[in-house]
């Protein structure tokens, strides 16, 4: 395995940050791991990156041990933490070169491994890493994060306040980087990402609530979901909050997901309640769940 | 070696393009050089005093007529009536009032003996002390003047020659203290950020996740600022030597060699500071508050050592600052060997392995 996890707990003096956590990646996976903030992404990726002593249970990466073995991780991964860490005074290609060298690497020697995402920054190279754009700085942070060809790759919400252009753009490059071998856990916020992963583990107050492919996540939700509309949004929900046959209600875009309790649903039904509540303009139809649903039936 | 050099670039791009703290870098050390030299000075010159003859004679005007002529005393203002002394003084103006009795030459010949009062502002009381030395030393020079060639029972002459600073310039005394304090704040100041900043900005959780020792990451900080550090003594030295003719009577070599070795201590501890504080502001406040002012009170820079209460003369002694001053003082200004100050120098070295080992054991090779 390339990473594995098994029990792993951390608390920070009161706060539980992961409780028996345990899970694990297979080499060459793409791994993600998707949940709100504050729901302990960042302790496990700082745990797996050595950064932190678990209180309890044990972890390894590449096959090393991260507390045993910390030194020898430290050479074989890369690490993109969540706040933007480099060295803003430097220039593009300072920070690239300075990268390099203290993995003991050159930018030539494993170029084809950034070259990709390089082309992209390589007009701005004598540009100040600190006046990018928050799209170009990502890809500037992991063309930093591979130079040294590590292993495993751990991002820690590499997408967050990146705009979706860019977004797209880094998961593509993601999956190019998983086909040349390299082991990837990703942590994200957004759930439309989880379904370009592999597998995904959903985390919340440091708790693992389910691993599994997407699909297979998605296709566990155990109810019709059915997509309403209506004239207004906010009356609505209000409405549908007040259904007698409710069972979950979320808004999601410009329609709202609906889950009824009863196993038959008639759309007549609802759409004459929603009519006898004044509202106009009434559209359901069923629709897919996905693992914005997932989670939340989950997280109930 | 390659990691480490490149560790060392990148340090240098990061002090190169900060433009404040090259200024401070830089233009801190000439500031307080020229501020600590040209206006801070005890020396007296040009005090201007004020006269109350009472008797108008030959041998007042010619006691008025020598202190006037030195270059210490400008008589601004005669006083006719006693009570007209306050009023003089309190306009501020005037140090001293010599003030003539009556029938000064009378008394003179007659009793062989008159007095002269002497009235100083004492509001500033090393001024008020150095010109009634003056005014004492003129008064007792023209007494012996007149009294050459006649014979007295006994007298006694004091000889009095001040080494190693003989024109008691100010400017020997700060010297030593300025570069001490530079050096210090320069070394311990600036390392404690830069290393401070590395943690605010979240890049020293990537340097921790590199091969990089923790060991290759500190020198790697340190190196550049002993760079920094030697160019900045050598502009004090220099300056000094050339503006305020500062005479270097010691070995240059033994100079430069004490002088790292103070800088080695300053960065040493601006290493712990920085394994203490969380942020630049934090380590800012640690190096001014828990460096600056010890070295400026406590050190014998500004205030001797020899007249503090006992306790502080005993906290002086923890303040590596104290030995290098000792060190430097003896020297730039009397020219010592190594052979005198190898005391202070085993002290500076003892604290800086003790820097050192703390600093070591206090690094985190982790995030908690």
């Amino acid at each position: 395995m390339s990473i594995s996890l098994s029990n792993i707990s951390k608390s920070y003096k009161k706060v539980k940050a992961v409780q028996n956590i345990s899970f694990y990646v297979k080499p060459g996976e793409l791994f993600g791991l998707i949940g709100p903030d504050g729901g302990g992404k960042t302790t496990i990726f700082r745990i797996l990156t050595t950064l932190l002593i678990p209180d309890s249970g044990t972890a390894t990466v590449a096959g090393f041990d991260v507390v045993k073995d910390y030194k020898a991780i430290r050479k074989s991964v890369g690490y993109m933490p969540g706040r933007f860490s480099l060295y803003q005074d430097l220039t593009v290609e300072e920070n690239l070169t300075f990268f390099a060298t203290i993995f003991g690497t050159t930018i030539e020697e494993n170029y084809d491994l950034i070259e990709d995402i390089y082309v992209q920054i390589a007009p701005f190279k004598d540009r100040r890493a600190g006046k990018l754009s928050g799209g170009m700085k990502q890809k500037l942070a992991l063309c930093c994060a591979l130079i040294h060809k590590p292993k495993v790759l751990f991002l820690d919400e590499p997408t967050t306040g990146v705009d979706p252009v860019s977004r797209k753009e880094f998961w593509e490059m993601l999956k190019r980087l998983q086909k040349k071998g390299i082991t990837i856990l990703v942590s994200t916020p957004y759930m439309d990402e989880a379904a370009l992963c592999d597998r995904i583990a959903l985390i919340q107050d440091g708790e693992i609530l389910d691993i599994d492919t997407p699909n297979a996540i998605v296709s566990k939700f155990p109810k019709t979901i059915y997509n309403v509309g209506a004239n207004n949004m906010y009356k609505l929900i209000k409405a549908l909050q007040h259904y007698e046959h409710l069972y979950s209600v979320f808004p999601f875009g410009e329609f709202v997901h609906y889950t009824d309790k009863r196993d038959s649903f008639e759309v007549v039904d609802l759409k004459s309640y929603l009519e006898k509540e004044g509202l106009t303009d009434i559209h359901i139809e069923s629709t897919q769940a996905n693992i914005e649903d997932a989670f939340m039936e989950l997280a109930k | 070696m390659k990691r480490f050099i490149g560790f060392i670039k990148k340090e240098f791009y990061h002090i190169f393009r900060d433009k404040r703290s090259l200024f401070i870098l830089f233009g801190m050390p000439i500031a307080q050089i020229l501020l600590f030299g040209f206006a801070i000075t005890n020396e007296i010159n040009n005090v201007d005093i004020a006269i109350l003859d009472h008797s108008k004679d030959a041998t007042t005007e010619e006691i008025i007529n020598k202190i006037s002529a030195s270059k210490y005393f400008t008589i601004k203002q005669i006083i006719v009536r006693e009570a007209d002394i306050e009023a003089a003084f309190k306009k501020g103006k005037i140090k001293a009032v010599l003030n003539f009795e009556k029938d000064f030459s009378k008394n003179l010949i007659k009793e062989k003996k008159a007095t002269i009062q002497i009235i100083t502002d004492a509001t500033d009381p090393n001024t008020a002390n150095s010109i009634t030395n003056y005014i004492n030393a003129i008064l007792q020079n023209y007494q012996q003047s007149k009294n050459k060639g006649i014979q007295i029972d006994y007298q006694i002459v004091p000889q009095t020659r001040m080494v190693y600073n003989p024109e008691l310039k100010g400017v020997f005394m700060f010297v030593p203290g300025v570069m001490t304090i530079i050096l210090m704040l320069v070394s311990a100041m600036m390392t404690s950020i830069s290393i401070t900043r590395e943690k605010e900005l979240g890049t020293m959780e990537i340097l921790l996740v590199s091969p990089l020792k923790p060991f290759q990451v500190i020198i790697g900080k340190v190196v550049p600022y002993i760079f920094l550090s030697v160019v900045n003594a050598s502009v004090i030295v220099l300056l000094s030597i050339f503006i305020f003719k500062m005479p270097v009577v010691g070995s240059l070599f033994l100079l430069g060699a004490e002088s790292v070795l103070f800088i080695i201590t300053s960065l040493a501890l601006g290493i712990l500071i920085s394994t203490i504080a969380e942020t630049q502001q934090a380590a800012m406040m640690i190096s001014l508050m828990g460096l600056m002012l010890p070295v400026i009170l406590l050190s014998g820079f500004i205030f001797p050592v020899s007249s503090m209460p006992i306790p502080l003369q005993i906290i002086s002694n923890i303040i590596p600052a104290k030995w290098f001053i000792i060190i430097i003082k003896g020297i730039m200004l009397k020219g010592v060997g190594v052979t005198y100050v190898w005391k202070e120098t085993v002290i500076l070295i003892g604290m800086t392995l003790f820097f050192i080992g703390l600093s070591v054991k206090k690094y985190k090779i982790r995030l908690e």
